[in-house]
């Protein structure tokens, strides 16, 4: 039996996580040198080189979720720091993001698994900070307060050498957070994506854009 | 005829056509119009992109976002199947492991092969293209000239459709009147672009692509295409009805159901097929061209991927389609007494001078198309503009350290969002969240622009592919080891390429990301441009080149390949439009011979 069998979901130890990281990189190179297309490392498998395009997929379709509720709660309030309701648009959690973010690092792919560690090793970062900081979980300060640690770690390059790590998180939970958010509908009207409908001819630019950019 | 299973095969075809993709479609295209009876062979599964294409999935409909994987390298919805850099169970390898001496080899195990997913470009080479060794001394010539070959491409441009226009630049020839259809409007990047660029003396035109921008006109190609032929006409005539025109959404690199843009399983196939001489064996990986005891080709021994059974398949000629580097590995697998190092090797150049096409890429950001009025800029699925090669006259003179053409191909606009869409927000604005994040993000999106360049690569002796002494696939078929070097002409352009494009941002009133450190890190690996020709050239002489100029071995007679493999150079002009109008232009050949009874 595999000894990574035995651990309770949301727990992937380092040692774990190296291991599945070793074997989606060697996947390529090893490719090569396999005799007779041996079966690749073993592990939970991903979708495969030839899925059904045409079907609307779910996270867990593929691939078992990691998440535990705790987890959940402070990866689904640190979404909604990062992408919170306003006049425009609803926050990033009321279009599945923390859900996306779980499936994401979830997946069995090299990058997910890296990905896998600095998500659930920052999660628990916040919480340790907002408990050290305000006696609390992350999730349940309020916003000003949840600002105040975000503040510290939102931006790498200026981040005080106690921060980095938690930084480096932070820049990589954004970058999820934003892609999860606007790959959705509300995200791409959000962000003035008008397009994916047919249209009989391509008019080109408005006269308005023509314009904005001095060409009209 | 049909899609059919390796038990279902006739006893003999006319011509077993190996591969499926733009050099099989055409070859088997013209072949089953004019009568012959086809065999087609495809190592990948029957696909099908009016059921199978994801046309307006968004993002948030796929695992991950969409975002690449090892599974599905160029995204979820890329229409690739079974492929990407690696074929599970079907491997090969380099033999430095230099990472500047690798060579990347992107395949596809599906019906119409790469021409499901390719970016639809569809440049002529020109005169110059065909005699380079004259020019400047350098690679080679080809031992036909642009006028063999401009009839091909008008009847090429004619039945795929090709949208762009006629510009009368150097080396950058024009189509016949009426044979493009028009070309898309610019988009707001595109025609800032082609402003700011005027003052570096860059021309931006209509690129050429293969997307109806209006439908075909099936009441007058038909007759031009195939004269004296009433049965294909009328084939024709249906099928070019069946294809609706662009509705200007989604990625061409999807595919397309509506069958608006060129894919072999679109426009060559369906009329193929209906003509009832064509039969098409799916998942049939081809081993070997099998001969008799004089030395010609009988057909070949493929396996059923299903059973995982050896069949033989007869017909009177063989034609290799399977992709240059493919038919490579066929050719050296079909060893025997008479032919000890592959069939049709006798100049020992079978595997030599594979060419990719020299890749870089800048992007960068431009305050100016920050906030710009929302408007659909979908478009064609790709470019609806570049820049092509324009220095003819400076490199005549000598002043530029390398030797070939590069075109730039655009990046520009709001395209659909993908994971990526604000990443580049945290870094402009100095780490921001919150609703401010949300403010900036609707700021930048669509002011990055980024441009390619497509170069020429010279062939050279350092790159070539061989068989591996000992790894093989899945199948027990020997694979493939790839050796590769640039020289310095195209590292030297590609640093040419990042310093134009820098030029070119800045003149848009743009920030051009930091330039790579020198040419040799600013080129993309061997292969990554997916441009893979050569392996098999032509010439006019039986010790140095593998085919005549009619893609016919000159070793045995009745073995044809009609892929990239006979290219002799590879121009900056992406090489599919080429490989078409080769195999059609081969494909002819062959049909005169046959009714000659020299085949």
């Amino acid at each position: 039996m595999n000894p990574s069998d035995s651990l309770p979901p949301g727990r992937l130890d380092r040692r774990t996580a190296i291991k599945w990281m070793m074997a989606a990189a060697a996947t390529v190179a090893l490719v090569d040198r396999l005799p007779l297309g041996a079966a690749p490392a073993a592990g939970p498998t991903g979708y495969g080189t030839d899925p059904d395009l045409t079907k609307p997929y779910h996270p867990g379709d593929y691939w078992p979720l990691t998440f535990t509720a705790e987890q959940r709660r402070t990866a689904t309030a640190l979404c909604d720091v990062i992408i919170p309701a306003d006049a425009t648009s609803p926050a990033a959690s009321a279009v599945g993001v923390p859900d996306f973010i779980d499936e994401w690092i979830s997946a069995p792919y090299p990058t997910q698994v890296r990905d896998r560690a600095v998500v659930l090793e920052g999660l628990a970062w916040m919480d340790d900070e907002a408990r050290k900081r305000f006696g609390r979980s992350f999730a349940d300060l309020d916003v000003p307060r949840q600002r105040t640690i975000c503040d510290d770690i939102c931006y790498a390059p200026e981040a005080g050498a106690a921060f980095k790590t938690a930084a480096a998180f932070f820049n990589r939970y954004r970058d999820l957070t934003s892609g999860g958010f606007y790959t959705t509908p509300v995200g791409m009207k959000d962000i003035g994506y008008v397009g994916n409908m047919p249209t009989p001819t391509f008019a080109g630019p408005t006269p308005e854009a023509l314009k904005h950019l001095g060409l009209a | 005829m049909p899609i059919v299973t390796a038990s279902k095969t006739q006893v003999s075809y006319d011509v077993i056509v190996v591969g499926s993709g733009a050099g099989g479609g055409q070859t088997a295209y013209t072949l089953a119009m004019e009568g012959v009876k086809v065999l087609m062979v495809e190592a990948g599964r029957n696909y099908d992109p009016v059921r199978e294409t994801p046309m307006f999935q968004t993002n948030d409909q796929a695992p991950l976002r969409g975002a690449g994987t090892p599974d599905k390298v160029s995204g979820f919805f890329d229409a690739t199947v079974d492929g990407g850099w690696q074929v599970p169970g079907e491997p090969y390898t380099n033999a430095s492991s230099e990472p500047s001496r690798q060579f990347s080899w992107w395949r596809a195990r599906m019906l119409g092969g790469r021409t499901n997913h390719w970016g639809r470009i569809s440049l002529r080479n020109g005169p110059y293209d065909f005699k380079s060794y004259s020019r400047d001394g350098l690679g080679f010539d080809w031992p036909i000239s642009y006028e063999d070959v401009a009839p091909y491409y008008e009847k090429v441009e004619m039945l795929v459709g090709v949208y762009g226009s006629n510009e009368g630049l150097e080396n950058t020839p024009d189509s016949a009147p009426g044979v493009l259809l028009p070309p898309p409007r610019a988009r707001a990047g595109e025609l800032l672009a082609q402003q700011r660029a005027k003052k570096l003396g860059l021309p931006v035109i209509p690129i050429h692509r293969a997307v109806l921008s209006v439908t075909q006109d099936a009441a007058t190609i038909p007759a031009k295409l195939h004269p004296g032929n009433p049965a294909a006409q009328r084939i024709l005539a249906q099928a070019m009805r069946e294809r609706a025109a662009c509705f200007w959404a989604t990625s061409c690199g999807r595919g397309c159901s509506i069958r608006a843009n060129y894919q072999s399983t679109t426009v060559h196939l369906p009329p193929a097929l209906a003509t009832g001489n064509l039969d098409i064996l799916p998942d049939a990986m081809v081993r070997e061209v099998t001969l008799d005891e004089n030395g010609r080709a009988t057909g070949v021994l493929c396996i059923d991927k299903v059973t995982g059974e050896e069949r033989r398949l007869q017909a009177r000629v063989v034609v290799l389609a399977a992709s240059s580097a493919e038919s490579v590995r066929i050719l050296l697998n079909s060893r025997s007494v008479r032919f000890p190092n592959g069939v049709a090797n006798s100049s020992g150049l079978v595997g030599k001078y594979i060419m990719d096409t020299v890749g870089a890429r800048l992007g960068g950001q431009v305050p100016l198309l920050e906030n710009l009025p929302v408007y659909n800029e979908d478009g064609a699925g790709g470019n609806h503009v570049y820049v092509p090669w324009w220095l003819y006259q400076e490199q005549k003179a000598g002043r530029l350290d390398f030797a070939r053409g590069y075109h730039i191909e655009f990046q520009t606009g709001r395209g659909m969002p993908g994971l990526g869409a604000a990443t580049a927000v945290a870094g402009l604005t100095h780490g921001a969240y919150g609703q401010r994040f949300k403010e900036e993000a609707r700021r930048y999106y669509g002011s990055f622009v980024s441009f390619a360049g497509r170069g020429e690569m010279i062939p050279n002796a350092d790159s070539f592919c061989e068989l591996d002494p000992t790894v093989k696939d899945r199948w027990g078929i020997p694979v493939l080891r790839f050796h590769w070097k640039w020289s310095d002409h195209e590292t030297r352009q590609a640093a040419h390429m990042q310093r134009t494009f820098a030029d070119l941002i800045t003149a848009m009133g743009g920030k051009p990301d930091p330039l790579a450190a020198d040419g040799a890190r600013a080129i993309e690996a061997g292969g990554r441009i997916i441009h893979e020709v050569g392996g098999t050239i032509m010439g006019s002489d039986p010790k140095k080149s593998v085919t005549n100029p009619w893609c016919q071995t000159w070793d045995v007679r009745n073995l044809f390949v009609t892929d990239g493999g006979p290219f002799v150079s590879n121009a900056d002009k992406n090489p599919t439009l080429t490989i078409m109008a080769l195999a059609w232009r081969a494909s002819d050949y062959l049909i005169g011979e046959m009714k000659k009874g020299n085949i």
